[in-house]
């Protein structure tokens, strides 16, 4: 596949790169993990292997060879050679077809799984790009125009279509647009007074424009805490609630620092932080306090729907491809 | 008030505070797949020694589903599958059966640790062009460049953690007479192999970055190669000299640190 015209910030991302924060690299990887394992689950792919995280305006990409994709996340208008395509299909797409997305209408980030490997070399055991080191994805970089990304000889034989064509299987979940965000207790919680406390469990944050892939800026009354010691340095998460000095709130994204010495008040659930990262700037929402069992549960059933729609898928589109 | 479940006995209880001759520790979730070790809440020499080495035995111990381990100043953040951890043990909570893993092993008796980490000896050009800070620091204590130069090369440093940007190692204790803090504005791009000052740490940024360290000069020295298979130089509980070279050093510098 080959990127005809650069998006703004498109990007290999993988689950993430773990085992090196030791070291201070942080493991990147799909904002919205959960659409992410979702295009890979719809074409029967490995959940955590990589796809295309596309940002609006996204790149226009050629399809060279006859293959079938997967759009999940955003919904930024999707369509190849000018007519729409619908998110959570997967769609066989002919050889020398134009993917373009035309319009912004819901969401922050499309993801794109093709049925294909891609032909790249991992840095440090994963896919995801890592911008600040220049490490991981294609080149360590944002994809730009004539980029190339070869896919891998496969040995299956299968039939094609003619045409574009929508396969007859979709997700029943997808990352909704709700606005009430789970989140757990952190460490230095108490550390807010108690009336700073029941207004961060009240109050509308707003997404800022000082918000990316490493983290969200948060605007809503500034919130106090009791007198406290200053922190020292320590480990933080994809999701961590840190509070800033001027009392506005920080919630850190994927490419967040390994480390940081902000009281950490919350931490947004795993399961809802698809949820978060599909929010653009000027939207709001509120945080709920959920328990670790609660929490816990949520995982757990991302992950069985995510397998089972990936076994399903899987043997569907083995059925497809030999009809 | 609106707390949900999350009253103070619900936290105690998922907190745990021990004493013990050996490891007085506390460990806290951090979010849903993590939770941190904190030995002592504190900079200091003995309990980061504890650190490293409840990191070396954890990583050694090679759990499969410890998917990070993450040593810091005083505290061992440990990142785990919670998926892989409830399909193993059904009806427990991953977080405590981890916190249960953890309070066992930090509860082994630890005699004297000593430090095992490598000494590197590290070149650094301290003129002004490399160390746009240097000239307030002098200004800001009453000292001489000399005094400067001497002061940050007569200490030998240790790596306490890594953390910021990959390879950037936190370094200290910096002698009080040239403890200033970080800059309040930070400046939008600093260059790779500039050594600052914050407090009293001192660190080496490892890549252009955005950053807000008092700078005092510049290695020729790579911290982090992304080609090498081992990526970063340094690793906490290293020891690290620096010395002093001139511009024309710095230029035709060929060797690594040694």
């Amino acid at each position: 596949m080959r990127i005809i015209k650069a998006g703004l910030l498109d990007t290999i991302q993988d689950d993430g790169r773990y085992g090196y924060q030791h070291l201070g690299v942080n493991p990147s990887g799909a904002m919205d993990r959960f659409s992410a394992r979702l295009a890979n689950a719809l074409l029967g792919k490995e959940l955590q292997g990589p796809v295309l995280e596309l940002h609006f305006p996204a790149a226009q990409i050629l399809f060279e060879e006859d293959t079938v994709i997967c759009l999940t996340g955003a919904d930024f208008h999707p369509v190849v050679n000018n007519k729409p395509i619908p998110l959570h299909h997967p769609v066989f797409i002919p050889a020398n077809s134009l993917l373009a997305f035309t319009r912004h209408q819901e969401g922050a980030r499309c993801y794109l799984a093709v049925w294909q490997q891609w032909e790249l070399k991992p840095w440090l055991n994963s896919y995801s790009t890592n911008l600040k080191a220049q490490a991981g994805g294609l080149h360590g970089k944002c994809l730009e125009r004539y980029d190339l990304i070869p896919f891998q000889k496969s040995s299956v034989t299968w039939k094609k279509a003619a045409d574009t064509q929508v396969l007859p299987w979709k997700a029943n979940e997808v990352v909704d647009t709700r606005k009430e965000i789970e989140c757990l207790i952190g460490s230095e919680w108490y550390q807010l007074t108690p009336e700073a406390r029941e207004s961060f469990l009240e109050q509308w944050f707003q997404v800022t424009h000082e918000s990316d892939r490493m983290g969200y800026r948060l605007a809503g009354k500034p919130l106090e805490v009791t007198r406290q010691p200053p922190m020292i340095s320590a480990a933080v998460s994809f999701g961590t609630v840190q509070l800033l000095p001027n009392g506005q709130l920080i919630v850190l994204m994927a490419d967040h620092q390994t480390t940081g010495g902000y009281p950490r008040l919350a931490h947004v659930s795993k399961a809802h932080l698809p949820i978060l990262a599909q929010k653009n700037a000027g939207q709001v929402f509120r945080f709920r306090l959920v328990t670790l069992e609660e929490a816990e549960k949520k995982i757990i059933a991302q992950y069985q729907y995510l397998k089972q729609l990936q076994l399903a898928s899987g043997a569907r589109l083995q059925e497809w491809m030999a009809r | 008030m609106v707390c949900g479940p999350w009253t103070v006995d619900f936290l105690k209880s998922l907190t745990f505070n021990t004493v013990n001759a050996y490891h007085p520790y506390t460990i806290f979730p951090l979010g849903d797949t993590a939770l941190t070790i904190d030995f002592g809440d504190q900079v200091d020499e003995v309990i980061n020694r504890k650190v490293l080495r409840f990191f070396q035995e954890l990583k050694e111990a090679n759990f499969p589903f410890i998917k990070d381990i993450v040593p810091a100043y005083s505290t061992v953040t440990v990142f785990y599958d919670a998926i892989g951890i409830i399909q193993h043990r059904p009806g427990k909570v991953a977080f405590e059966f981890m916190a249960e893993l953890m309070e066992g092993l930090a509860q082994e008796p630890v005699e004297e640790i000593t430090d095992t980490g490598t000494l590197h000896r590290v070149p650094v050009c301290y003129d002004d062009a490399f160390g746009p800070d240097s000239a307030f620091i002098q200004e800001q204590k009453g000292i001489t460049k000399q005094e400067l130069i001497a002061l940050h090369t007569e200490t030998t440093y240790r790596v306490y953690m890594i953390g910021f940007l990959p390879g950037f190692a936190y370094m200290g204790p910096v002698a009080e007479k040239l403890a200033v803090p970080r800059k309040e504005v930070p400046r939008q791009q600093v260059p790779a192999g500039s050594v600052g000052i914050a407090g009293r740490q001192t660190g080496i940024y490892p890549l252009d970055s955005p950053g807000g360290w008092q700078l005092i000069g510049r290695t020729p020295v790579p911290m982090f190669n992304k080609e090498d298979n081992d990526p970063v130089r340094l690793r906490p509980g290293d020891s690290i000299q620096f010395y002093s070279i001139t511009a024309d050093e710095y230029a035709h510098y060929q060797g690594g640190a040694s």
